[in-house]
């Protein structure tokens, strides 16, 4: 049973969705419910054990349906993939909490959707082929498409169909990437990649040159980098904002993909090829962080403040895994963790804030007070506390780790720079839209008016917990970054157990 | 071969960008089909151009290569599945915002057109 662990992270959504559709619960709502939940805590359960038994006993690969690399497909779960897939799991599950609230009655496929999303995004993070990738990502974002639409207006029909048009590109350069580096390198196994790599010679090093940087794109588009990054706060924004808590993983998975392609197939040890993108994402990173923070400070709503939020935690993890070293890599997977936890509480609360606002909705502007003032007030404080930086909550952690491992590279003194002047840009923005939204009043609290249901409640406790437990538990955690991040750029083990009977 | 397998593909990437780039949903998505025939055909090269072998081992002195040939498969379903969703989203772009333009309102109508335009209302 151990051994098929690894495959239970893309097995048991898969298996919750399809049987969603089916007769028993597929037009009842409250089953459909109880079996979302159930199946989520359950995913997430699994994918915790997983992620307990490869930092006990290492890494673990597993062919799918016996078929051994570099041919057959394989799934790899090490630290890094496993503490993602738990991350994921565990934002499906709390998604799929707070949508039975009522955000799941307004279209009809919701939790299947969910599933299904999650099935995507844990596959990206498991798979170690490169073309397996790209499956995953597809089955991604169709769902996130699908989500996308869900229960929308006239607003969400055009970014959908903006965010879909953008990313069917993308899949076609990701694909020409694939055929270029499978022309060059003839394999798709990223670990046969990775060894393949430093056997190329003449012009196939810049054919595999063009295509690694194909890739770049791709992986900066769905990681909203900068020039690729302007239908993020558009189709955040208009999506609904469980969703959105939701797509809070999924520019993290274009940031993985970089890790593993940058470090694993283009890192040290690729020859002529090594760290070909890392100047690139190096500038790119910090351009990013730029417009992130400036459309924090214009952003005139609350979603899209919490959207420019997530662009800013993209351009600091890109800047992460440009410097390419052991520390910062590791710093990344703690920022990593916290910033996908907070966002997406951020999301959940905005949510919140709007219904008991009536019409000013979101708007940061003077409004009627909210009904459960302690709650969400409380909630927002530490999410917004978190999300800055500022001590005792995660964010701080997180922000001096990546100070710390960012000091001795080339462009330290420039990323300090950038990096604080946005940290302060984002202290002086979200302190005034919480200061506003909770203290600024015009006219009285309705007695009418709509109050959190518990399911809400519940989920948005369960993600604005995530950050003081995180400096809880700041030891383990640290300790567990820094093995994933060693077991990422130190990879001749992987390869041994990929490739274990090839060579 | 090699030269006019690559210009069709280049030829179909062009006019996938061209249309990719138009305003209107329409062009739009022919550009997607396009972009991704022209993927897939590219797909087919990279696996290298050979005539009349079979994509079988060992029952025939030379082979073509298999892998290619199932990755094209893959990526031609869902490339169909993505088509078939973009376009019923494009028919419901059209409903809901009233035109099929990709960012959502209709182009302003360029000066000269408004001069006349004017011109016609004070006629009248």
């Amino acid at each position: 049973m151990t051994q098929h662990l690894t495959s239970l992270p893309v097995l048991l959504p898969m298996l919750a969705a399809i049987f969603m559709l089916m007769p028993p619960c597929g037009k009842n709502l409250r089953a459909r419910r109880i079996v979302s939940v159930g199946m989520g805590l359950l995913t997430t359960v699994a994918s915790a054990i997983l992620m307990l038994m490869t930092q006990e006993h290492g890494t673990s690969v597993y062919a799918i349906g016996n078929w051994s690399a570099p041919f057959g497909i394989v799934l790899i779960a090490d630290p890094l993939s496993a503490l993602l897939v738990t991350l994921t799991s565990f934002l499906g599950l709390v998604c799929g909490l707070y949508s039975c609230a009522g955000d799941d009655e307004r279209g009809s496929f919701f939790h299947p959707l969910l599933h299904f999303l999650v099935l995507g995004v844990n596959g990206a993070f498991l798979t170690g082929d490169a073309f397996n990738l790209f499956v995953f990502f597809e089955v991604l974002l169709i769902a996130s498409y699908s989500l996308l639409m869900h229960g929308g207006d006239k607003r969400n029909t055009r970014a959908a169909l903006q965010y879909v048009i953008l990313n069917l590109v993308g899949s076609s350069v990701f694909l020409i990437a694939l055929g270029i580096l499978y022309g060059t390198l003839g394999t798709l196994n990223m670990a046969d990649m990775a060894q393949k790599v430093t056997l190329l010679q003449g012009d196939d090093v810049y054919l595999a040159k063009i295509g690694g940087l194909l890739l770049l794109v791709v992986f900066a588009l769905k990681g909203a980098l900068l020039p690729l990054h302007l239908w993020l706060p558009n189709t955040y924004s208009t999506a609904m904002p469980v969703v959105a808590a939701l797509f809070a993983i999924m520019t993290k998975v274009g940031v993985y993909s970089m890790m593993r392609v940058y470090t694993l197939i283009f890192g040290e040890e690729a020859g002529e090829l090594s760290h070909m993108a890392q100047n690139w994402l190096w500038w790119l990173a910090m351009a990013t962080i730029v417009m992130g923070a400036i459309g924090v400070l214009a952003s005139q709503d609350l979603r899209k403040m919490v959207a420019n939020l997530v662009v800013v935690s993209v351009g600091t993890l890109v800047a992460l895994v440009a410097v390419q070293s052991v520390q910062s890599s590791a710093a990344a997977v703690y920022y990593l963790v916290h910033s996908t936890l907070v966002s997406a509480a951020l999301f959940l609360l905005a949510d919140l804030i709007a219904r008991q606002r009536g019409k000013v909705a979101d708007r940061i502007t003077a409004g009627r007070p909210v009904a459960q003032p302690l709650f969400l007030g409380g909630a927002f404080l530490v999410a917004a506390v978190a999300v800055i930086g500022m001590p005792p909550l995660s964010g701080f952690v997180g922000k001096i780790w990546i100070l710390r491992s960012t000091l001795d590279t080339p462009y330290g003194n420039w990323f300090w720079l950038v990096y604080l002047v946005a940290s302060l840009a984002v202290l002086v923005s979200v302190s005034k839209a919480g200061s506003t939204v909770f203290w600024h009043h015009t006219g009285k609290s309705d007695s009418e008016q709509e109050r959190a249901h518990p399911a809400q409640i519940c989920a948005v406790l369960l993600l604005v917990m995530c950050a003081p437990l995180m400096v809880v538990f700041a030891g383990p955690l640290s300790e567990y970054a820094l093995l994933a991040a060693q077991e990422l750029h130190d990879f001749t083990g992987l390869l041994q157990d990929v490739l274990g009977g090839v060579n | 071969m090699e030269l006019l397998y690559s210009s069709c593909v280049g030829l179909l990437v062009a006019c996938g960008v061209f249309l990719i780039l138009r305003a209107r949903t329409f062009p739009v998505v022919l550009g997607l089909t396009m972009l991704s025939y022209a993927v897939n055909l590219f797909l087919f090269a990279s696996g290298r151009l050979t005539m009349n072998k079979a994509a079988v081992l060992g029952f025939s002195d030379g082979y073509a290569d298999p892998l290619p040939q199932a990755l094209v498969l893959t990526a031609i379903v869902i490339g169909f599945a993505m088509t078939a969703f973009v376009v019923i989203l494009a028919i419901r772009g059209r409903a809901d915002l009233g035109n099929d333009h990709v960012n959502g309102s209709e182009v302003p109508a360029t000066s000269r057109n408004a001069g006349s335009q004017r011109k016609e209302q004070g006629k009248a």
